[in-house]
């Protein structure tokens, strides 16, 4: 039964964060942490500067390059001029602001999603902006996150605060348990397909159940990263020992005193029994196997042991004109084997799965093993400097190299092409981004999205391939 | 910001749902650290051919669509990434009113701040405005939230954020808005802090 007073644990924060009411359905709502980087920002700043309006909290902002910088040549110039002003800009906005900048240069730069719960800077109950759309990611630790547009951002950089309606409540609760070979990432592709593309739009998911439970910090960040992929802002998993245990000793993670303060103020945030949820959503982990893109909508997910689906089979009709041009994009024919899907790039990174336990996971299957002849490219692009200095101290730089795979520096890289690493017109790209559609890693570019593991087995097969046959 | 209260215009249909950021401007065009200009890259990849040209299928290269100010879109419009370029680039187009089942959310949140009206309907009525939409022009009157057709007894009511719809009209700066606000924010900072106090560092 529903209890009236029971909250959810987005409830929760909601109401830590309401400054005042503007009016009978929208408030004023406190944002503790702002990351900024270079894409989304110069035009905020720009008007900021030109109303003579000053950071409210520098000291609750971190800057840092990541969208355009390049995965090569870190000793030299950017070259693209753009990219380089853009960079630039992002660097002389926040001195002039007294705004933290992590340089390409710092060790700890990185994808703005990774560096942040590295840090410790995202910690449980948060709630936590940025000027872009997989902001969710912070949600793995209990904060509130969501991506903001550039009005926004400029809104918050003026006011540390944000006008907005709350949205509404869904759960999604996955039972059972993962099968060897299935990561975060199957399950979060898997959900997007039972829910759709907008399923959880208007929506704060809450992950929970013993698949959630059982998953470490990094998985429920590749997890609630996709939440907008599914059309939900934000995705959250309550704080547990695991999320206390990831954040201790970290940085910027609350220190002495303050640190005992804190995990008591975590211990209350979760969902109440009998808390009501505008949607619930039930998935069975155990009937989940690796799961691979065909189209061009995160939503045209399937097994790898399926077949290329035939757009007449769909019964809604604007979906399967949507899957007829999928297919057309994608240059695929209904009734092909998955398996049997040739492919010539393998990127393995993103603010999806470029964490520690990513590349120790590609690595796993690399090991001993080399990229096929087929293949023009696989790239590895760690996602911070400290994910990078982690994964040489153990030697996985080392076994992808010897695959044939190229070790670059930081970045959001071939996830979106602003940088040089892109995916020419026509070719086809293993990836464990979090994006398919049409011309996103490049114009012209086909995407079939996946987990570390199997964009792995992809490079070593040339085709997609089945990750519990290389185990 | 531009105020929005009535609008008669040719109305462009597109009706594929999962419009995405990238098909309303390409990743590659965000490299600008300007708003303005943007208009010449809307919709990039169905408007021009490989070679550059105007591709004649696509709607907004055909007459009197080009002109339109009003676009009629399937659901889930403007889903994928936070880019506000997405909505400059509709605006310098033209675009100051959109029409759609459903709006992804953030792309909900950066429209109205850029003083263009997003409108949500039901299936059917969407259905019926863009076939009518194809011979007949399109009114909006945001102070009475009514979509009708030109010279037709079809008159849609919708409804609307009262917050955004004040904006919208009034084309308020939202900034300054909760600039005057600043007594009540430095009240909940110091009733946060007290709080959580590892949130606040100077």
């Amino acid at each position: 039964m529903a209890d009236p007073q029971a909250k959810t644990l987005f409830d929760r924060i909601w109401e830590n964060h309401v400054v005042g009411q503007r009016d009978a359905v929208t408030s004023l709502i406190y944002i503790d942490l702002h990351l900024i980087h270079e894409l989304s920002s110069p035009q905020a700043f720009e008007n900021l500067v030109l109303n003579n309006r000053k950071v409210r909290r520098p000291d609750a902002t971190l800057a840092v390059p990541d969208h355009n910088v390049p995965t090569t040549d870190r000793d030299k110039p950017v070259k693209d001029p753009e990219s380089a002003l853009q960079i630039q800009l992002l660097e002389e906005n926040t001195k002039a602001h007294g705004i933290e900048f992590f340089s390409m240069h710092d060790i700890r730069q990185g994808i703005v999603h990774i560096i942040s719960p590295e840090q410790g800077l995202t910690q449980p109950g948060m709630s936590i902006v940025c000027g872009d759309s997989h902001t969710s990611t912070h949600g793995a630790l209990g904060a509130w996150a969501f991506g903001i547009g550039t009005s926004e951002v400029e809104h918050v950089l003026a006011t540390q605060t944000l006008v907005l309606r709350k949205p509404a409540n869904m759960r999604i609760t996955v039972k059972g348990e993962l099968l060897n070979g299935i990561t975060s990432k199957d399950l979060a592709l898997h959900i997007i397909g039972v829910i759709g593309a907008k399923g959880a739009t208007g929506h704060v998911i809450e992950y929970a159940g013993p698949v959630i439970e059982a998953l470490s910090v990094e998985a429920r960040m590749t997890l609630c990263n996709m939440t907008i992929e599914a059309g939900g802002r934000s995705g959250l998993v309550a704080p547990d020992d695991k999320t206390i245990r990831y954040l201790k000793g970290r940085p910027r993670a609350p220190k002495d005193g303050d640190w005992d303060k804190a995990v008591a103020f975590w211990a209350t945030l979760k969902t109440d029994a009998g808390a009501r949820f505008d949607k619930e959503v039930v998935v069975d982990a155990k009937k989940i196997e690796p799961q691979v893109t065909w189209g061009t909508s995160p939503e045209d997910v399937i097994s790898i042991s399926g077949r290329v689906p035939d757009p007449t089979h769909f019964e809604n009709p604007e979906r399967r004109e949507a899957a007829k041009k999928a297919l057309q994009y994608m240059g695929l024919k209904p009734g092909t084997l998955m398996r049997d899907i040739l492919v010539d790039r393998v990127f393995i990174g993103s603010c999806t799965n470029s964490r520690i336990e990513d590349l120790r996971s590609a690595a796993k299957m690399i090991k001993g093993r080399r990229v096929a002849d087929n293949i023009i490219e696989a790239l590895v692009v760690p996602g911070s400097g400290l994910v990078k200095a982690q994964a040489e101290k153990e030697g996985l730089d080392k076994i992808f190299k010897e695959a044939g795979f190229e070790w670059r520096e930081p970045g959001c890289s071939m996830c979106l092409g602003l940088n040089p690493d892109k995916v020419g017109p026509g070719e086809r790209c293993a990836s464990t981004s979090n994006r398919n559609f049409p011309g996103r890693q490049g114009p012209g570019a086909r995407t079939h999205l996946l987990s570390p593991a199997m964009a792995a087995v992809a490079a070593i097969a040339g085709k997609l391939a089945d990750v519990r046959e290389y185990e | 910001m531009r105020k929005f209260e009535t609008l008669t215009s040719w109305a462009a249909t597109l009706p594929q749902p999962n419009i995405d950021t990238a098909q309303l401007i390409p990743a590659r065009h965000l490299k600008t650290v300007k708003r303005d200009g943007l208009g010449r890259f809307a919709f990039e990849a169905a408007r021009y051919d490989k070679k550059g040209e105007s591709n004649p299928d696509f709607i907004f290269n055909q007459s009197p669509f080009d002109k339109a100010e009003i676009l009629i879109a399937g659901a889930n419009f403007g889903c994928g990434s936070s880019r506000e370029h997405a909505v400059w680039a509709l605006a310098d187009l033209g675009i100051r009113a959109i029409i759609s089942e459903q709006f992804a959310d953030i792309f909900a949140s950066n429209a109205p701040k850029n003083g263009m009206l997003l409108i949500t309907l039901g299936r059917d009525e969407i259905a019926e405005l863009m076939q009518r939409a194809k011979s007949k022009r399109v009114r909006i009157n945001l102070p009475s939230q009514i979509v009708e057709i030109e010279d037709m007894q079809v008159k849609i009511p919708f409804e609307m954020d009262p917050f955004d719809k004040k904006c919208l009209l009034e084309g308020l700066d939202q900034i300054a808005l909760t600039l005057r606000q600043n007594a009540e924010i430095s009240t909940y900072e110091a009733r946060w802090e007290k709080k959580t106090p590892w949130l606040f560092h100077d």
